[in-house]
């Protein structure tokens, strides 16, 4: 392309780099020694990285196999779903006919485990997990995480999360069906569902330890940040995808052991007969001793980490798209300080408006005015940062790649979604539009598949850093443009039916005449959701056929890209680069400057040159 | 079968979809990467625009297409006063929201298409503009503003409790696993006392019977209520979180045990002039029942619904009642039909604390009665007929003293009565 000059990354680091002495003393390599040491207990970030994302990507299929399958019987509840009997079980209930049903207790079930397995486990732990651990150290000039051991832990709390929330699927009385956020009495009552018996305790448990991965993950995530960086690698010199890690992790810490403490309170209600959640109870034909508690107390602490929670969401994929769309348009991302102040302006106000998923629970509608105003104020930087992104394309010469492509339906899907927000932050109209189908539209554009669309970027841009090969860029497009349409597909109806007041989580619409004219549009839907699923599967047949028959990476940086961790060897060991530590001298994003392609970070300013990372 | 059919179908779709990705792959590198990237460029490039134009025509042709769904608009107009201005801020938000989404999807994708790369050119080097970015902080921040205050401005005036001096029924509806439970207040238009430890299976709500206003009260199975009164209704549940929802008036408010809520609405549209705006929309000429031709159709048949819009178990899409606002007389006509539910159901039975003693309101009853009977009696022509029955006069057995009710009866009859009976004598 328009290169015009080339950069030896192994002399650029040998001249300029930082000597600290790692090789002489033979600790990076011991770890690799064996098999166990090497894949499965490792404390390598490159590799709990990828064991971050397998797991993310097997969760995902599940969570995705779920909602098809609930799909099914919202869209066909004419049609018998006695095939899958072999697969659910009891859970579909087949009458004298052979006519099959999915049993509304397993409806509500798998709603309920969609909806935390895809929050947690696949956008949280999946995204932020992976591209945190193998782009921080990457990025920054670091060896590996501050705490590789703690990191190996983080991995492994996950995993352990994982097979329990697992195991909570074949219980005889049902995993837990409440919904994913598990809100009291209904949580705390096996006789009002019989989810919230053995299920609830492992979804609780299960969940617990999810915190506790992410507490030890987030704190190795801020302190490799801050300390860590190598020699030149100022806070402005930091790409942006660090930036998002960075906030993300200060989230995960201050807010998730919130939700701990809730789930804490929880657990004493349904085991040791306190009352913090409940009060004046009549169930399953006995009046209960409780008294006094508040299930509006649950959501306040529930929604003090769900809000941030969306944010840990959603920032790391606003972080890959930036890098990936600066370095596939060969410009600089514009208005980088904007960029990042937004991202704290998120993050920060991201703390002070989780009453708006409470507008309508009970509390004094004289408080919801602060929550309002904090919410829409929110719109603004996000404006700024869609501003932005549209702008780096502009004047630019876009490379388009798998990755560029998700990266600029990212921004499609977050201005489509962000602008819903816009409805349901009112409160006014949150009276209408709350627990309907418009809301089911807006989180899953803007937090599902927007945040969906920054994780593949990242998975295709950054393959060849993982693997030391490509993934397939033909079915990558396929992937791309089958996904952007059908997810589109999927969810824009859905802001139809919302209107027309169409609550969601509602196994069967035939009982109300308001909500019972929608069949065509709901087997659209389900059709949809099944063409997008089917592309999902093409996407992970895709990247486990490229890992080991992949087009072979052959030069280090194959996207022409400034950041570090294309300076490190295809293959790096544990330690990233075999000797010196690259050192920085510029900011990142010296893409088109001064008729140069790209100008890599560790390449000295010349003389005169100003920097923009200052 | 179709879903398995379309499963098949998408499997083999994939096979072929994987077997052309490895050929392109090949053929990629005969011809040269960057060729093929230059190519790959300009694909996508069009498939942009393509896209955009799909995706924006298809947006406002579906918006048309559902226009009956928009909130406020033809058959989907709320019922209720406050109504309109919910209505009415979904529809400015999706004015400047739409403009929003129309330019930036338009820039997104015109650029994608525009900046492409192409053999020979070089991206320019633009990090930032500060004037630009300040405009594009400020615009955002002066239409939420707009927004906020508008939506503000109408949050306030609709979420406050009455005031004690206003005009309004108060009715009241629980939310149980999985129906709602509604209470009107009777003839005193004061709602009893509940304790949910006194709940049984024949008192559903755990109404206190010792406490008078509660003899009144009326548990019907529908929801009535007169077209242009305020409603306060009483939101409460008995075991989970339940969601009083009434999507044609724009009313929603959780249900939470041990907490009460409230939602105050005017009903402004009577279900007969609900149906006869609906008869006027082709979606509602059809019959409301498929294997019924003939049959009403489905204006005919157009009820208001309660729903339950917070999960809460199994039965959650199941608790339906059906809402009828009508005229003042008809409201008036309905209520003067309805029995109180501890007269009819509880009085005298086995849970009856008051059982064997006379109430006030059993009094006040008699006292109608007899007044009627005496009117009844002087009206009658033929002497026979002039008798007045005088059935809840009782005397101690073997005795010419009254019973202690009895007794405190007469005494609670009230002067007035007497002094009616006597000068009609």
């Amino acid at each position: 392309m328009a290169n015009t000059r080339t950069y030896d990354e192994d002399v650029l680091t040998e001249e300029h780099g930082f000597e600290d002495h790692f090789h002489d003393h033979h600790h990076g390599d011991k770890y690799q020694t064996s098999f166990l040491t090497h894949y499965i207990f490792s404390q390598d970030h490159k590799i709990i990285a990828r064991q971050f994302l397998i797991t993310g990507m097997f969760w995902g299929l599940v969570g995705a196999l779920m909602s098809v399958i609930f799909r099914l019987q919202v869209g066909f509840p004419e049609e018998s779903l006695s095939w899958i009997k072999p697969l659910l079980g009891k859970w579909i209930t087949v009458n004298e006919e052979g006519f099959g049903t999915l049993a509304p207790e397993f409806y509500y079930a798998l709603v309920t485990m969609h909806g935390t397995i895809l929050v947690f486990f696949v956008l949280t732990a999946g995204l932020s997990g992976t591209f945190s651990n193998l782009l921080i150290p990457f990025q920054v000039g670091a060896r590996d995480m501050a705490s590789p051991l703690l990191n190996m832990f983080s991995y492994w709390f996950f995993f352990l999360a994982g097979v329990i929330m697992f195991y909570s699927l074949f219980l005889s009385t049902g995993p837990f069906a409440g919904g994913w956020t598990a809100y009291p009495p209904l949580s705390i009552l096996p006789q009002a569902s019989s989810g919230s018996g053995a299920g609830m305790t492992l979804w609780t448990l299960s969940l617990v330890l999810f915190v506790v991965s992410v507490l030890l993950g987030g704190i190795n995530y801020v302190t490799t940040i801050l300390n860590m960086r190598t020699k030149g690698m100022n806070m402005w010199r930091m790409p942006l995808t660090i930036w998002a890690f960075f906030i993300t992790a200060i989230l995960g810490i201050l807010s998730f052991p919130v939700l701990a403490a809730g789930f804490f309170l929880l657990m004493c209600d349904r085991t040791l007969g306190t009352s913090f959640y409940i009060s004046e109870i009549f169930v399953g034909g006995q009046a209960l001793e409780n008294v006094g508690g508040s299930p509006i107390l649950y959501q306040h602490l529930f929604w003090f980490l769900g809000h941030p929670e969306v944010y840990i969401i959603i920032l790391p994929a606003m972080g890959l798209v930036s890098e990936v769309l600066a370095v596939h348009s060969r410009k600089p991302i514009f208005g980088y300080k904007a960029m990042v102040f937004s991202m704290l302006a998120i993050g920060f106000l991201s703390f002070i408006v989780w009453a708006h998923h409470m507008f309508m629970s009970g509390v004094n509608p004289f408080l919801s005015n602060f929550f309002v105003v904090f919410t829409l104020i929110i719109a603004v930087p996000s404006a700024v940062k869609v501003f932005n992104w549209i702008t780096t394309l502009y004047k630019g010469n876009i490379r388009y790649t798998a990755a560029s492509l998700f990266a600029i339906g990212f921004v499609s899907m977050f201005i489509s979604g962000g602008l819903t927000g816009i409805f349901l932050g009112n409160s006014t109209l949150d009276i209408q539009l709350h627990d309907t189908y418009f809301v089911v539209a807006h989180f899953h554009i803007v937090m599902g598949v927007a945040a969906f669309f920054g994780m593949f970027a990242g998975v295709y841009h950054w393959f060849p850093r993982m693997f030391g090969r490509f993934m397939n860029e033909t079915l990558g497009k396929v992937h791309f443009w089958g996904t952007l349409v059908g997810a589109y597909a999927v969810f824009w109806p859905m802001h139809y039916l919302g209107m027309a007041g169409v609550p969601r989580r509602y196994y069967s619409f035939d009982n109300f005449d308001t909500f019972a004219h929608f069949d065509n549009m709901n087997k659209f839907i389900t059709i949809a959701a099944m063409v997008v699923f089917a592309l999902q599967v093409l996407f992970v047949i895709n990247f486990f056929y490229s890992i080991f028959k992949g087009k072979v990476q052959k030069t280090k940086n194959p996207w022409g890209a400034t950041t570090l961790e294309w300076t490190a060897p295809i293959d790096a060991p544990h330690g990233n680069w075999p000797g010196k530590i690259p050192a920085v001298h510029r900011w990142p994003y010296d893409y088109g400057k001064d008729g140069e392609d790209f100008i890599p970070q560790i390449a000295p300013l010349a003389e005169g040159e100003k920097d923009h990372g200052h | 079968m179709t879903p398995l059919l379309i499963l098949i179908c998408l499997v083999l779709i994939t096979i072929v979809v994987i077997q052309i990705g490895k050929v392109t792959e090949l053929a990629s590198s005969i011809r040269g990467e960057e060729d093929t990237q230059f190519e790959t460029n300009r694909w996508s490039g069009i498939l942009s625009l393509v896209f955009l134009v799909v995706f924006l025509v298809g947006c406002v042709y579906s918006a048309i297409y559902y226009k009956n769904y928009m909130l406020g608009y033809g058959p989907h107009a709320s019922a209720s006063q406050h109504g309109g201005s919910i209505d009415f801020l979904f529809d400015i938000t999706l004015f400047f929201t739409g403009i929003v989404f129309v330019i930036t999807h338009i820039a997104l994708f015109w650029f994608a298409y525009k900046y492409q790369g192409r053999k020979g050119r070089k991206a320019e080097f633009i990090s930032h503009n500060n004037k630009l970015e300040v405009i594009w902080t400020l615009v955002p921040a002066i239409v939420m503003t707009l927004l906020v205050i508008s939506g503000l401005d109408a949050w306030n005036e609709i979420m406050p409790d009455v005031a004690d001096d206003e005009d309004f029924i108060e009715i009241e509806a629980t939310g149980v696993q999985f129906n709602w439970l509604l209470r009107y207040p009777g003839p005193d238009n004061m709602l009893g006392t509940r304790d949910y430890k006194k709940i049984t299976g024949v008192n559903p709500l755990g109404q206190d019977w010792t406490d008078p206003k509660n003899h009144d009260d009326l548990q019907p199975g529908e929801i009535v209520l007169p077209v242009g009164k305020k409603v306060r209704v009483r939101i409460t549940a008995r075991d989970v979180l339940h969601n009083f929802y009434l999507p044609h008036f724009r009313v929603k408010m959780d249900a939470v045990p041990g907490i009460p809520t409230y939602f105050i609405f005017t009903p402004t549209k009577t279900t007969e002039e609900y149906r006869q705006e609906l008869s006027n929309y082709a979606e509602y000429q059809v019959p409301s029942d498929p294997d019924d031709p003939n049959g009403p159709q489905r204006w005919e048949t157009f009820e208001y619904e309660l729903a339950c819009a917070e999960l809460c178990g199994n039965g959650h899409f199941s608790m339906r009642r059906v809402v009828r606002i009508v005229s003042e007389a008809e409201y008036e006509a309905w209520l003067g039909q309805q029995k109180s539910y501890y007269l009819g159901n509880i009085r005298n039975g086995d849970e009856d604390p008051l059982k064997g003693q006379v109430l006030d309101l059993e009094i006040s009853q008699r006292k109608t009665d007899f007044t009627t009977a005496v009117k009844q009696a002087l009206g009658a022509p033929d002497s026979v007929e002039k008798v007045i029955p005088l059935n809840y006069v009782q005397y101690e057995t073997g005795s010419s003293t009254l019973t202690a009710d009895s007794q405190y009866e007469l005494d609670n009859l009230g002067a007035g009565t007497q002094g009616e009976c006597l000068s009609a004598d």
